[in-house]
């Protein structure tokens, strides 16, 4: 039982994550119909703006939740700030093209990202400073089970993110414009909806979720490299398939179904085959559930 | 959009045998070809010189079944390093396997047939265990939209290495050795004519303008009554069956075969071979695999510099510029005959391949 609640406990964290990616994938293609392949790479970037920021202004001797939220808003305004010139310069463009020519650009940024971060930031794995939290005394265990703090902090940041996201999408005028150039990009723009700003907005929001994600899994599993956001992205991809894509609900709950089932697979049957869990799920789910769990089916239009 | 599914109108293609004797002739010299100047290239040219043209013959089979599928279908698979694995380790276990039976030595040394005949068997097998392994990827994931054949294929391609790495077997994460050395220049060169002609015919057969129909519009090719489905699954698997010769051929000339080796790098090189010749151009990603197949081996001395891979950096970079300011690559969809003076190249398309001109 304990250790049946200590891996509910880790998956949760880790759908966390998972969910703050997904979002992001999620919210990209509800208004462009476009996988961003670069999207695990804007999680890595995060990543490190935050490591660095904690390092160049020295958080860590201040440690708290305080020097922790400044490497947060950090790591998600560099983030956007990705976001934001990836779309400008490299899917803009390309909006008119066929799909195929953008998702072979968004397969472009992603790997240049990866290999140009491993000229910037070096290809061995550095370790994230978690000691901007003084979480020492605070371990909670009840018999095999123990609870780190660190977890218990990623998953109420996300938490909190993902309500604010909510709030977004659905209280603000920037989220209903959203929703809008998602529901149907030419009637947006004839009802006097800037599409190209509301899409350089999803970009960036769902690029700063991404951010906010890489400084919170640098706590939970402190050792990042250049190549870190390739799964995870490809993952939370799976995640948002599943939830069905272009549902922001959906994303969240598809992440935790992975989180959970990826959990209990390494728990209990067989950990090797982690990564290839979430490409099974994925064509089991475009076999039979192809709109995905909370996702309506769309009929193509000509 | 569930649209009334008929038969497709279908002429008997003739898929081997083309009208016009010429081209056979031309095509016929090919392929003699390589048993004429396979024991001179042997022989004559430095051993690292021989290994790049190896090298760009596995790579113009890959580029060119790739081409298939990205450029003529127009889907997006990005596992085609998957494919290659599925190839190489099938055909690295029955030759080795063939290679310790006696009854396979006796019989070889009975009928006097050369030693190096393992090697197509294992490739035949190992294409069709490839084309299989496309086809049971291509069918769920092809009745959707390219974007999600990309995430499956790239997914796929994760998984079999994944099953490499836990198969004990084939040697796990450490790889499998002692695969014999049979890839010679023969070898990978009628392969290389093979596919090309196989892709070449197979595009200008009744099925290749179904997958024509498919990549300009698939909703207005189903109206017409393509299966399009069925059209994109045997493209795909067509593609992975020669991917997995590339695969065998590549497991027995470099002897070792970890499942690193077929990492997502790999698919996207591949990827990059069909862009830049240009997608729905053979001669193009002929071009482009030889091109950049000699490129990578320039760009070695760089990597000594920095001691990270750059090679991927000045990949990447190129495929965004290309997207961004010439989509359809060297070639766009046009093949090297095309540059050719109109006189001759009459001649050697024959009158029914002359583009746009189509052959029933």
């Amino acid at each position: 039982m304990d250790q049946f609640l200590q891996h509910v406990i880790n998956a949760l964290s880790l759908g966390s994550i998972y969910a703050l990616i997904a979002l992001g994938y999620t919210m990209v293609f509800g208004v462009l119909q476009l996988i961003n392949f670069a999207h695990g790479e804007i999680y890595m970037l995060g990543a490190f703006t935050g490591m660095y920021t904690i390092r160049w202004l020295r958080l860590e001797e201040h440690p708290g939740i305080g020097s922790l939220i400044i490497a947060l808003i950090a790591a998600m305004a560099a983030s956007a700030t990705a976001g934001f010139v990836i779309e400008r310069l490299a899917y803009r463009p390309l909006r008119k093209s066929p799909r195929i020519n953008l998702l072979i650009t968004a397969v472009g940024v992603s790997l240049f990202l990866q290999y140009t971060g491993q000229l910037i930031f070096g290809s061995d794995p550095q370790f994230f400073p978690t000691g901007i939290l003084e979480l020492e005394g605070y371990n909670w265990s009840y018999g095999d089970l123990v609870i780190e703090p660190m977890q218990i902090v990623a998953l109420v940041l996300a938490l909190i993110l993902m309500v604010v996201l909510q709030y977004i999408i659905f209280r603000t005028r920037l989220g209903r414009a959203m929703r809008a150039v998602s529901f149907n990009h030419d009637l947006a723009s004839l009802m006097g909806i800037p599409t190209n700003q509301i899409i350089s907005a999803t970009f960036m929001l769902g690029s700063a979720l991404a951010g906010a994600a890489g400084v919170l899994v640098g706590l939970i599993y402190p050792k990042i490299d250049p190549l870190m956001g390739t799964m995870p992205g490809l993952k939370a991809f799976v995640a948002a398939v599943l939830g069905g894509i272009g549902n922001v609900t959906g994303a969240v709950l598809g992440a935790f179904t992975l989180g959970l089932a990826e959990e209990f697979l390494v728990g209990y049957w067989v950990p090797t085959y982690r990564d290839a869990l979430a490409f099974g799920i994925l064509i089991l789910i475009l076999l039979f559930k192809p709109s995905g769990l909370l996702g309506v089916h769309r009929a193509e239009k000509v | 959009m569930e649209a009334v599914r008929t038969q497709p109108h279908t002429t008997k293609s003739r898929f081997l045998f083309s009208t016009s004797t010429f081209q056979t002739l031309v095509w016929g010299l090919v392929l003699l070809a390589a048993f004429v100047i396979s024991p001179w290239i042997q022989q004559g040219i430095n051993p690292y010189w021989f290994t790049i043209i190896i090298y760009c013959g596995i790579n113009i089979i890959l580029a060119v079944s790739l081409n298939l599928v990205n450029g003529f279908t127009g889907q997006f698979s990005i596992g085609h390093a998957g494919f290659m694995a599925v190839g190489a380790y099938v055909a690295a276990v029955v030759t080795m396997a063939l290679g310790a039976n006696p009854a396979w030595n006796e019989f070889v040394a009975s009928s006097g047939i050369p030693a190096n005949a393992v090697l197509p068997i294992g490739l035949c097998l190992g294409g069709v265990a490839a084309a299989g392994a496309g086809y049971m990827v291509g069918m769920p994931s092809l009745r959707l939209r390219g974007d999600y054949l990309a995430i499956v294929t790239l997914g796929f391609g994760e998984i079999i290495r994944v099953v490499m790495m836990n198969t004990e077997a084939v040697g796990g994460a450490s790889g499998l050795n002692n695969i014999p050395f049979l890839s010679d220049f023969g070898w990978v060169y009628s392969s290389v004519v093979l596919t090309v002609f196989c892709v070449w015919r197979m595009v200008h057969s009744s099925h290749g303008r179904t997958l024509l129909a498919v990549r300009e519009d698939e909703i207005a090719g189903e109206a017409m009554g393509v299966n399009t489905t069925q059209a994109k699954v045997r493209a795909f698997a067509m593609g992975a069956f020669f991917a997995g010769i590339a695969g065998g051929l590549y497991a027995h000339q470099l002897q070792i075969l970890t499942p690193q080796t077929f990492d997502f790098n790999r698919s996207f090189e591949i990827v990059i071979m069909v862009v830049l010749g240009g997608m729905g151009s053979i001669s193009g990603s002929v071009v482009a695999a030889i091109l950049l197949t000699v490129l990578r081996e320039a760009l070695r001395v760089i990597q000594t510099w920095y001691e990270i891979d750059i090679r991927m950096v000045i990949y990447s970079l190129v495929l965004i510029i290309l997207m961004l300011t010439r989509p359809n690559g060297l070639f766009g969809s046009r093949e090297i005959i095309d540059f050719f003076p109109a006189s001759l190249r009459r001649k050697l398309a024959g009158r029914a391949e002359a583009r746009g001109g189509v052959k029933q």
